[in-house]
């Protein structure tokens, strides 16, 4: 038993060393850069949207491994959901990682949840999400800072 | 004497980490403060505070000799040809500011060129850029091998009629690499350019004598070498301090003011408009006696000594690359880790009670030359001890394992 053991789940550095949908969208509809200047991380997020609902969902990118791994769940989960199911998702994920009260089933973003116990990895998870947001709403580049 | 008695006069290091004896390997960053520095604070504010150069009361008068006692102890730390030319600022970052703006920025005109290195800490490089736009200046680099060497060589080629100032650390934050800055001084010279010397992380591991050195400015800051932050010290050489303008304006900069007309003080005090940090001066004194006691030049050896055998273990371990293998190294040890991101690295560290630095180091440029987006970092410092090694070793092969 280490203490970085609730961090760094076997999921999470599965997904760190082979990471699900990393790879260029061609036919993308929306797509967004996020960059966290504190420790360099860039992960950009390519969707392609059907009406109100995300059909496919990509990253493209370099980061740690909590920013690698959220971005590869992120594309898993998101795919078929509709914008306000995505944002209503992101609220709560939000509140997961920085410890807040969060009551709701998040299935598998709640391995996430040992992230609350290190604050200075809060951006990490949280910068694909960020991404997506952007893309989502239209614009190009988001920033944690 | 250095050995691991002086861990105990460090009370912060006595404490545990997530359960582990705490290892402080972040001094590139900030170093830790002895009890004497601390004491010399509470003193200072218990038994001596009040304002100086001003009051004519017992502890104005006191506080002002504490604050101009530790001028010439840094004067004499550094052997510079009086305590004039010293200058109290907030830190190396201020003093570079300071001469970008009240020595170089009156002397440059629209296509003119200052130089700086390829491996400067943002401190060094954003202060040039600033000026240089607003003046339609140009910033020429300085470029490095891929040791994390400057190519001293190249620097006749690129100095020409344009070159107005030079800027150069004298050692590098993230590859640890300690520059011919004598050298680097004397081709300044030989082409009549003047040259600031960023010492920030040279003066806590080497001998500084500025006689010797001969640059027309070199700074630091008060906290990397066991002081307080918010301290620091800008050297000038005289003749050119008493003919730049004062950076700032405000009280004791000033010897007569009417709304017509003000006449400046000489220097230094020109340069120190305001109530200055006088506990952080103080306790700077404080430091320098500290490590004066134990011998900068003990202090090198020992250091050198743990850069040498952690290098040594850490090139022992499969999928880890040093950054930075300059011939000449202070301290300083970046590494990255195949497939580990150096803030993964971090926390596992932190877990174990090993503090280092993961990120870019204030040092992008540098990051971008090797393409990497950070490194990890431990830097050494009088108090750490082979052991702290070994426990750095521990935990690299922790992380390894971890990622495996």
């Amino acid at each position: 038993m280490n203490d970085w053991d609730d961090l760094y789940l076997e999921v999470i550095l599965d997904h760190n060393k082979n990471p699900r949908n990393k790879n260029i969208l061609e036919d993308f509809t929306h797509e967004a850069k996020g960059h966290n200047p504190l420790c360099g991380d860039n992960i950009s997020i390519q969707i392609i949207m059907e009406g109100d609902n995300v059909a496919e969902a990509r990253f493209t990118g370099s980061g740690c491994a909590i920013s690698t791994a959220s971005a590869s769940i992120l594309t898993e989960t998101i795919k078929g959901k509709n914008r306000k199911e995505i944002e209503l998702l992101f609220g709560n994920f939000h509140n997961l990682v920085t410890g807040n009260e969060s009551e709701k089933d998040l299935g598998k973003l709640s391995i996430f949840g040992g992230v609350q116990k290190y604050p200075a990895r809060v951006k990490c998870a949280t910068l694909s999400w960020h991404a997506l947001m952007a893309a989502i709403e239209g614009k190009k580049e988001t920033s944690t800072e | 004497m250095i050995n691991q008695k002086i861990k105990s006069d460090f009370p912060i290091l006595n404490q545990k980490i997530n359960g582990h004896d705490l290892v402080y390997l972040d001094n590139a960053a900030t170093t830790q403060k002895p009890k004497v520095v601390i004491d010399t604070i509470n003193d200072y504010y218990r038994k001596t505070n009040s304002n100086i150069h001003r009051g004519v009361h017992t502890l104005s008068q006191r506080a002002t000799e504490h604050y101009e006692n530790a001028r010439t102890k840094i004067a004499n730390f550094i052997n510079s040809e009086s305590e004039k030319e010293i200058i109290f600022v907030r830190g190396a970052t201020e003093a570079i500011n300071l001469v970008a703006n009240s020595y170089v920025r009156p002397l440059l005109n629209q296509d003119d060129e200052i130089i700086i290195s390829q491996m400067e800490h943002h401190a060094n490089i954003v202060p040039w850029q600033m000026i240089c736009k607003e003046i339609g200046a140009k910033l020429i680099i300085l470029p490095m091998n891929q040791k994390g060497e400057l190519i001293v060589s190249e620097l006749e080629n690129i100095i020409n009629k344009k070159t107005k100032f030079i800027a150069i650390n004298h050692v590098s934050n993230s590859l640890g690499t300690v520059n011919s800055i004598e050298e680097i001084v004397r081709i300044a010279h030989e082409n009549n350019i003047k040259i600031l010397v960023d010492g920030a992380q040279a003066i806590q591991h080497i001998p500084i004598n500025m006689k010797k050195i001969n640059a027309d400015f070199y700074c630091f800051s008060g906290h990397k070498i066991y002081a307080p932050s918010g301290i620091g010290i800008l050297y000038g050489k005289k003749k050119l301090l008493d003919e730049m303008l004062p950076y700032q304006g405000g009280g004791d900069m000033i010897k007569s003011v009417t709304f017509e007309k003000t006449i400046y003080n000489d220097v230094p005090n020109k340069f120190e408009a305001g109530t200055p940090n006088i506990s952080g001066a103080i306790a700077l004194g404080a430091a320098i006696d500290y490590i004066t006691n134990l011998g900068i030049k003990n202090i090198a050896k020992h250091e050198t000594e743990l850069l040498e055998y952690a290098t040594e273990e850490i090139s022992k371990i499969n999928g880890v690359r040093i950054i930075g293998n300059a011939e000449n190294k202070a301290s300083v040890l970046s590494f990255v880790i195949d497939n580990v991101h150096p803030h993964d690295v971090g926390t596992i560290m932190d877990a174990e009670g090993v503090a280092i630095r993961a990120g870019n180091h204030c040092n992008q440029p540098v990051m971008d030359f090797y393409s990497i987006p950070a490194t990890a970092r431990a830097s050494f410092a009088i108090y750490n001890t082979k052991e702290d090694v070994d426990k750095l070793i521990a935990a690299i092969t922790k992380t390894i394992e971890v990622f495996r």
